[in-house]
């Protein structure tokens, strides 16, 4: 009887078109050199009708069980972690578990903005170590741009699509280590879908900044409760929001070896989906390989934060 | 703390985050026409600012911030004021 979780496998989803920084400078007034030197971001994708947040989590689910060598029929939980479900009610959890399949698995969704893979990634580690489930398969997938206000320029010009899933399984060792989480729940309104009729995102970009770049301690945190010392870290990838967040971050932990994720500059803001995206394209670019540690942060709406050490399958 | 040793300290945090030559931070230079430091450096600056003095620099008293002249005298204020 194995005591461990760790990640089986990943997969993940990326709509097909892509929106350059000039295409929105068509619409707002921007520029390519702007939008670049502040964020970082040189193109973003963009979901097509057809694309919707329930069949980009399913695409990058059936993908994360090829990659786990394990079928739906194994999978006994299903963990989507999105902010961008097609409606308030139903969630999109049980929907994708039907779409791919997971007949038997129960169903949920959490909404933690972009911090949502981490917190859906340390819930399904905890129920497969108490044994609850065997298999679980966490799904992130998110269609922002159902909620974009294309003219607005310090919004649309973050936000994009896509979907990243992981199936997280029983090990011999643990390699998901403990979550390190907190919030800052007195201003709900600094990242904000108001709702009830007004459904454009709003986000006061310099708040959330300051408050992004100030982190760093806890993610030394996240180090300490895993036992890696930030220098012995082979990668780190925070959520694809700013890459001037990411490289405050980062310089801020002094972890000069590790391999960074910047897929914000060719995906743009995939909140909850951003963490899986990033490490998966590491991954699959050979920039991190099977048992190296990393360290994933997601922070946003909420304001809230969660984040882990894993150990890449 | 002396206006001359914040202006030093102040030197040093915009050379660390926005790569400011330290011998062009002088008290009428404007953060962000004359030191070329944009408003998400401005926010690294100020949150290095509170680090490094002690001090709190809330959001809207950064928007009040125009000259380093501004931040130097602002920081000697809310130093004496903690």
């Amino acid at each position: 009887m194995s005591t461990g979780a760790r990640v089986l496998g990943f997969g993940t989803y990326r709509p097909v078109r892509v929106v350059t920084n000039d295409d929105l400078a068509q619409r707002v007034v921007t520029s390519d050199e702007w939008i670049r030197s502040r964020t970082g971001i040189a193109t973003r994708r963009i979901a097509d009708a057809d694309e919707t947040t329930v069949m980009m989590g399913a695409a990058a689910a059936e993908k994360a069980l090829a990659a786990a060598g394990i079928t739906a029929d194994d999978v006994e939980l299903v963990i989507t972690a999105t902010c961008t479900s097609p409606s308030q009610i139903p969630g999109a959890a049980p929907q994708i578990a039907h779409r791919i399949g997971a007949n038997a698995a129960g169903a949920l969704d959490i909404n933690a903005g972009c911090a949502g893979f981490c917190y859906a990634l340390s819930q399904a580690a905890d129920t497969v170590r108490a044994g609850t489930a065997r298999h679980v398969l966490v799904v992130a997938t998110e269609k922002l741009s159902d909620y974009v206000d294309w003219d607005d320029r310090s919004t649309c010009i973050l936000l994009a699509d896509g979907a990243g899933a992981a199936v997280v399984g029983p090990g011999e060792r643990d390699e998901i280590g403990p979550a390190v989480w907190g919030h800052d729940g007195s201003r709900p309104d600094v990242i904000r879908v108001p709702g009830h009729g007004d459904n454009l995102f709003r986000m006061e970009g310099q708040a959330v900044f300051r408050w992004a770049i100030t982190l760093v301690p806890a993610l030394r945190r996240i180090c300490e409760r895993a036992g890696v010392a930030p220098e012995e870290l082979a990668g780190i990838v925070p959520h694809q929001a700013n890459l001037r967040i990411i490289e405050a971050l980062v310089n801020g932990l002094g972890a000069k070896d590790a391999v960074v994720a910047r897929d914000v500059v060719d995906s743009g803001n995939t909140s909850a989906a951003s963490i899986p995206l990033a490490l998966s394209r590491l991954l699959d670019a050979g920039e991190l390989r099977r048992g190296d540690p990393v360290l994933l942060f997601g922070f946003g709406a909420g304001l809230t934060y969660c984040g882990q050490v894993i150990r890449c399958p | 703390m002396s206006q001359t040793d914040v202006l030093a300290g102040l030197a040093e945090i915009l050379e660390e985050v926005a790569g400011v030559d330290p011998s062009d931070v002088t008290p009428e230079k404007t953060f962000i026409d004359d030191l070329d430091v944009d408003s998400l450096s401005m926010v690294e600056v100020v949150v290095a600012a509170e680090e490094k003095f002690g001090v709190k620099i809330p959001d809207d008293d950064v928007k009040t911030l125009k000259t380093v002249g501004d931040a130097v005298s602002y920081i000697q204020r809310a130093g004496v004021a903690a």
